[in-house]
Order: structure tokens, then C-alpha cells, then sequence
């Protein structure tokens, strides 16, 4: 299929492109921008024409971590739902965390993800592996088969690898096959029983907390470990001031690593958990409004290369409880783009600079040629209209996961067509 | 953001925390309580205010001096008082909250007293409940006790007349403790211009000073001109271990004793939620000494959920 997206502002943040023009796509790629790209539409007749007069064309968004809840939680998602979810978000890659049931840690269960995902032919779908048997943080996965059948890294998701020892060989046998490893900075005795940022808010709802210095003592000890083996070092959710700093220092000595924020923790602090509002309870918890500005300070100056929206579909049953017990998390696929343009507005940002954290940085993060819009380049493309309100609703969303803090919010960018591999897998009604 | 206890208009519908209630609707628990305390001493102990109401005990984590203290006050407002130990009935077959409490409500409930291990629990229900049902926070978590707060503070009027001018001293476990927040916030509220704590570092929540607070880790220090000093009980489980080495050393440096009690202004009183460890937190010479009003707090404690269900839910 041949589709001419005409008259859009076409974003590229990868090469900083911010103009109008044309965009030409044709079969899976993009094959001609702006005066080519009309002449051989007009040559060839362009199959379909899309007319993005006044809206912004950009690469599709590129999730770190979209949980998809197959297998094993098929009551609270499915892959069905949240893959509507994911185009209707206008992401067209999306990483998914191994803390499935059962959990990522076999070749046969990625493969069957990954084909589950395919035959969807919506976003494309990146398994990242368990890497620790069970996710129990005692023995290793078969790294180098989930490899090849489909896993771009390893991660442990929210559980804790407390035992150092194993941690340690875990880097050193990922470093040895040159795999990246995700993890989470979370010291496991110092966050035991916590369910809210020790601070403030905790204290006053009487909550147990989780000290900032959970965060930073098990980054201190990843960064001497990627010090000591040279692994990949991907660190997830970063919560804390303290961490954005050290991060920053450990990018100035040039080691490996890089990190992402979860979209909610850009904009919420401890003070939104109001009263025990249980869709603030998230992993890692919402910290103090100084950790957050630090979050947004370090994501403009680029030593936080993403931002994804840590989907977690939760059911209402589980969310209907004592904050305590609420189970954590927050949908998130349809919210990323939104959340991310309220950012760039608020912080007076550019928009390609904006849109470079849900594109091409996390891209590069996946270690996949995506996020970018040029001449050969998938045609992986979203098209939104940046001013457009979007009302959060609990019906709106395509997602099984109805949790957010957001819900009742009206966020402008509204996305009005999504394309996969140059297929239309997402065009909104309201146009 | 609204506050989930009040009305549209500003009267109280739900009683789930000190934080945030109004002045005025302090005073006039404590003034009502005051009106209460002269029914208890009738022989005919019982006002009509509550007659035809249903008031459900929802007793999620165990009590008894609570629990007890509720449903006297219940009955002596005239209303029916139907207990339900939770623990042991469908919480346990996993029944979850909500269903729990629609399902009392289908038995035509008008007040519910909750006490739930997790903080926030009584803020849950008082949003699912109907309009004409009222819920009474007996205790959640290490969140809030408003009735054991507003007695405190029942007490320090009763014997200090004005909180003008008070400096009052909270002792022990301040993170563990529910009663110490409501406290501190109810003095907050009432212009006490100064509240101090006193306690290990180990017992204090993060950020504690944020209530208002002056933080002390010398008791001796922190007693001095004391008018108000209240003691918290320290839980058995919390003696030994990672927060505390041994009661014998807690005693000896955050126990109250009468050589302590000394450095406190010599009309100070000795408050304390009970039930005591003696020995531990107290010893028995301060608790039964001159200077405490441990018992009164009791007494008084029925006043004052009299007066708060009434206020809630009177006809």
C-alpha cells in the first residue's frame, strides 16, 4: 500500500527535522519526503492520501515498558486489549517486562509472545527476558537462548536480586555475551514493608516508607559492578534526585549505562497520594517534589534518555482497598504521549527534543533501527494533532487497565492515525 | 482538594482524622462531650439522640477498650449496637472490604466504627458508603485515632483549662503510633505553641518535624517544664530487634519514671492511651502517682464518642 501523510509537521528528533512537508510511504518503509514525495505520489497514485494539515507527524513512540499481562493475568489484560491500547497511543514499539506467570525465563515462552504479539499486527512487541530463573534472583537464565529467541535484555522487573554474589555473575555472564541488563535501583532490605516515599506525606498517613536512599545505595553498587564488568547497564524508574546526579556523574566518566523515568513520576510527587489515593500507589513510589523536578531537569538535559509509561493495567478490585494493599501501578500507553507534550509545554521545550525521549532515545536504548522518519526508514509513524484535548476517561481508554491518576483529566494530543510498518493500525473516529 | 470528612456545608459527616477538621468543630466536640459527662454520672444513663440508629462495630484488627468504650457510648445515645469481629468471620474467607461493609449496609446500617490495620482503610469505606451512612475512624494503621485524640485533648482542657501557653510532650514509639498523630495535630489546631517528641531515632517517622514538632532524643532534656506529658505504649513485638535492643534499655532511657517526671512543672499530668507496660514505658509509681489522669482519660473517652456520634448522626 502507497499512503501520502500530506502537509504535516513532520518531527524527526533524531536529526532535529521540525518542518512541514510530505511523507511517502510505501509498502513497509517511507520512501520519499516533501517535493519528492508528492511528485511520486502524483506519479504513481498514492493509494491513499492522508491529509495532516495542522498536525504533527512524528516516528511511532517507543515504549520501555508496557506490561501486557500475557501470559498468566489474562483477567486484568489482554494482549487483544493492550495492543489496541499501545497504537491508540500512538507507540509502535514497546518492550515488555519478564514478570509475566509464568515469568519470561524460557525460549518457548518468548516465542510464543512474540508470535502472540505478531499475529496482532499492531505494535511491534520486544520481550525483555527474566534474568533470573522464576525472577527469584538465584539462578541464571539461559540468557544466550532467550536471546536468540527474542529477548533484547534481561531484567528482573520489580523483584529484588538481594544476593550481591548473584547480581555480580549475572552482569558478568550478560557482559560476557555483550546483553544488555535493565534493572531497577532498589535496595530490597532498606524497601521491605514500604508502600510510599519516606517522607512527608508518609509520616503524616502514618504509610510505611521507602527511603530515598533505597534508591541510590543499589545504584551506588550497580554502577561499581558495570565498573567492575563492563555490562549494559539500563537503570529503570529512577525516582530520586540523588540518582539523577550520580547518573549524570557516571555518563561524564563514559561508563555504559543509561535510564528512564516512568511518565507519571514526571509529573506527580508524594503530594498527589491525597487522601490514600490508591492510583498513586506506584513502583517506585512517588517521591518529594524536589526528586521530581531533579526527574524533569535530568530528562531536558538528557542524562534520563527515556521516558515510558511503565503500563500496568490494573483491575478496580485491585485498586479498591487500603492504599497499603492496592496493588501497585498505573496504565500508562495512552497517556505516554500526552504526558510527555504536557511536559515539553510546561518546561518551554522543542517538541523534536521532547519527542526524542519516547523516539529515538529509547530506540537506541532497544538497540533498534525505529524511532526516526527518513528515507528508508520503517514506516512506523504516528499522527497527532498536539493541541487536541483528550479527556481521561475510564471509557475512553482502550486499555483494560482503567488505573490512573489521571482519570477526569483533560491532557491535549489527540492521536489521529498510527501507522505500523506502513500499515494503518489506528485511526481515530474523531475524525 | 475537599476534605472527605465534611459536608458540602461544612458539618461533619465522616469523623476520619484530627488533620484538616476546623476549630470550631473541635470545640464543639469537646463542649458536647462536656454536656456528656453529666450523663454518665445520672443514674439513668442514656440520652435519646441516637434511638432507632444502627451502629455497627467493624472491628478489623483486635480491641477491647475501644470497642467497649464505642458501644457504651452507642448505648448510652440509645442506639442499637451490633459488634462483628471481622477478624474472624468472611475478611478471612476473602471477602473484600467493600463487599463487606455493602453488605452490612443492606442491614440498614447508619454508623460505622472501623479499626483496620491498613492506614486509610476508614477513608475508603467513607467513600463507598451512602449518603446517610457516617464513618468513625477507630484506629488505622499508624494513619489516625481521632476519638483516642480528641479525648487527649478532652483531658488537657479538663485540667489545663486553656491550651494557650501549654508545652506538651509526646513519649516512645511516635512512628508506630496512630494516637500520636492525632494528637499532634489536634494541639496543631487547638494553638498549643509547643509540641515536642521524645523518643529514638529509630521511633521517629521520616520528616516528623513537618508536623510541627520539636524532636528531642534526650527524654530528660525534652521533659523540662513539661505541663502535658503523654506516654505511648510501646508494642511487645517492637521490644527487641532491629528498632529497639531490649525494653530494660528502652525503660531506662525513654521509660517514665518519678526522678523524670521531676524536670516536668510540678502541676503537670501524665496521659497515657493504655494499656500500659508497666515497667516498660511507665513505671507504676508515675501511673498510679498524683500526676496522672490515665483513668479519667477513660472515663472521659466515652463522653467524647458520645459526643461525636451524636454530632455525626443525632436525631
Amino acid at each position: 500500500m502507497r499512503i501520502l501523510i500530506a502537509n504535516g509537521r513532520i518531527i524527526d528528533p533524531a536529526s532535529g527535522r521540525d518542518k512541514v512537508g510530505n511523507l511517502l510511504v510505501d509498502g513497509e518503509r517511507i520512501v520519499a519526503l516533501d517535493a519528492e514525495a508528492e511528485a511520486r505520489s502524483r506519479a504513481d497514485h498514492a493509494s491513499r492520501v492522508i491529509d495532516a494539515r495542522g498536525l504533527v507527524v512524528a516516528p511511532g513512540l517507543v515504549d520501555l515498558s508496557a506490561r501486557l499481562r500475557e501470559p498468566g493475568f489474562e483477567y486484568r489484560a489482554t494482549l487483544e486489549s493492550e495492543m489496541d491500547a499501545a497504537v491508540a497511543g500512538g507507540v509502535t514499539s514497546l518492550a515488555c517486562p519478564p514478570d509475566t506467570d509464568p515469568p519470561l525465563d524460557e525460549p518457548g515462552l518468548v516465542d510464543m509472545l512474540r508470535r502472540r504479539a505478531k499475529a496482532q499486527a499492531r505494535a511491534r512487541v520486544y520481550p525483555v527476558g527474566a534474568l533470573t530463573v522464576k525472577l527469584k534472583g538465584e539462578a541464571l537464565t539461559e540468557m544466550a537462548e532467550l536471546a536468540e529467541s527474542g529477548c533484547v535484555a534481561f531484567s528482573q522487573a520489580n523483584e529484588p536480586l538481594a544476593d550481591t554474589q548473584v547480581l555480580w555473575r549475572a552482569l558478568q555472564y550478560a557482559a560476557t555475551f555483550g546483553f544488555p541488563v535493565w534493572l531497577r535501583a532498589e535496595n530490597a532490605h532498606l524497601a521491605r514493608g514500604g508502600v510510599a516515599h519516606d517522607g512527608e506525606v508518609a509520616t503524616r498517613l502514618g504509610l510505611p516508607g521507602i527511603p530515598a536512599f533505597a534508591e541510590t545505595i543499589a545504584l551506588g553498587m550497580l554502577l561499581e559492578l558495570v565498573r567492575a564488568t563492563g555490562a549494559r547497564l539500563h537503570v529503570c524508574r529512577i525516582s530520586t534526585a540523588g540518582a539523577v546526579e550520580m547518573l549524570r556523574r557516571a555518563k561524564a566518566e563514559k561508563l555504559p549505562v543509561s535510564c528512564d523515568v516512568g511518565v507519571h513520576h514526571v509529573h506527580m510527587s508524594e503530594m498527589d497520594l491525597g487522601f490514600f489515593d490508591s492510583h498513586c500507589r506506584l513502583i517506585p513510589p512517588l517521591r518529594s517534589t524536589r526528586d521530581r523536578d531533579a526527574l524533569r531537569a535530568g530528562l531536558a538535559d538528557g542524562t534520563i534518555d527515556c521516558v515510558c509509561s511503565d503500563h500496568t493495567p490494573v483491575d478496580d478490585d485491585a485498586k479498591q482497598t487500603p492504599f497499603g494493599e492496592a496493588e501497585p501501578g498505573a496504565t500508562g500507553l495512552e497517556l505516554l504521549l500526552p504526558l510527555v507534550l504536557r511536559w515539553a509545554e510546561q518546561e518551554k521545550l522543542p517538541l523534536a527534543k521532547a519527542l526524542a525521549r519516547i523516539t529515538s532515545d529509547p530506540a537506541h536504548v532497544l538497540g533498534i533501527d525505529k524511532g526516526r522518519i527518513a528515507v528508508g526508514a520503517s514506516a512506523d509513524l504516528v499522527v497527532f494533532d498536539p493541541a487536541a484535548p483528550v479527556r481521561i476517561t475510564a471509557e475512553g481508554l482502550k486499555s483494560q487497565g482503567k488505573n490512573s491518576p489521571f482519570l477526569g483529566y483533560e491532557l491535549a494530543g489527540q492521536v489521529r492515525c498510527t501507522l505500523v510498518a506502513g500499515n494503518p493500525v489506528y485511526e481515530s473516529a474523531a475524525r | 482538594m475537599n476534605n472527605p470528612q465534611l459536608t458540602a456545608s461544612g458539618a461533619l459527616q465522616h469523623l476520619l482524622s484530627v488533620e484538616g477538621l476546623p476549630r470550631e468543630i473541635l470545640v464543639q466536640i469537646l463542649d458536647t462531650a462536656e454536656s456528656f459527662c453529666g450523663v454518665t454520672e445520672r443514674e439513668v444513663k442514656k440520652v435519646p439522640l441516637l434511638r432507632g440508629k444502627s451502629v455497627f462495630n467493624l472491628f478489623f484488627e483486635p480491641s477491647t477498650r475501644t470497642r467497649t468504650t464505642f458501644e457504651i457510648a452507642a448505648k448510652r445515645l440509645s442506639a442499637d449496637v451490633i459488634n462483628l469481629n471481622i477478624a474472624a468471620s468472611s475478611q478471612t474467607k476473602g471477602e473484600s472490604l467493600l463487599d463487606t461493609v455493602a453488605n452490612l449496609s443492606a442491614m440498614q446500617a447508619d454508623l460505622f466504627i472501623v479499626r483496620h490495620a491498613q492506614a486509610g482503610a476508614p477513608h475508603l469505606i467513607a467513600r463507598h458508603v451512602k449518603p446517610h451512612e457516617h464513618v468513625i475512624n477507630a484506629g488505622d494503621g499508624r494513619h489516625a485515632h481521632p476519638t483516642q485524640g480528641l479525648l487527649d485533648l478532652y483531658t488537657i482542657r479538663h485540667y489545663k483549662k486553656d491550651f494557650n501557653g501549654l508545652t506538651v510532650a509526646v513519649v516512645g514509639d511516635i512512628l508506630h503510633s496512630r494516637v500520636a498523630r492525632s494528637l499532634i495535630h489536634g494541639l496543631s489546631i487547638l494553638g498549643v505553641p509547643e509540641v515536642r517528641v521524645i523518643g529514638p531515632q529509630t521511633l521517629m517517622p521520616a520528616r516528623v518535624e513537618a508536623l510541627g514538632v520539636r524532636v528531642f532524643h534526650d527524654m530528660r532534656a525534652g521533659l523540662k517544664d513539661c505541663d502535658v506529658v503523654v506516654m505511648l505504649r510501646l508494642q511487645n513485638e517492637r521490644m527487641r530487634g532491629t528498632l529497639l535492643p531490649s525494653a530494660q534499655e528502652f525503660n531506662k532511657h525513654y521509660g517514665l519514671t518519678a526522678e523524670k517526671l521531676a524536670l516536668a512543672k510540678s502541676n503537670a499530668i501524665v496521659m497515657h492511651p493504655g494499656p500500659m507496660n508497666r515497667g516498660v514505658e511507665i513505671d507504676s509509681s508515675v501511673a498510679d502517682g498524683p500526676h496522672s489522669v490515665i483513668l479519667p482519660q477513660v472515663t472521659f473517652g466515652i463522653a467524647v464518642r458520645m459526643a461525636v456520634m451524636s454530632i455525626i448522626a443525632g436525631n
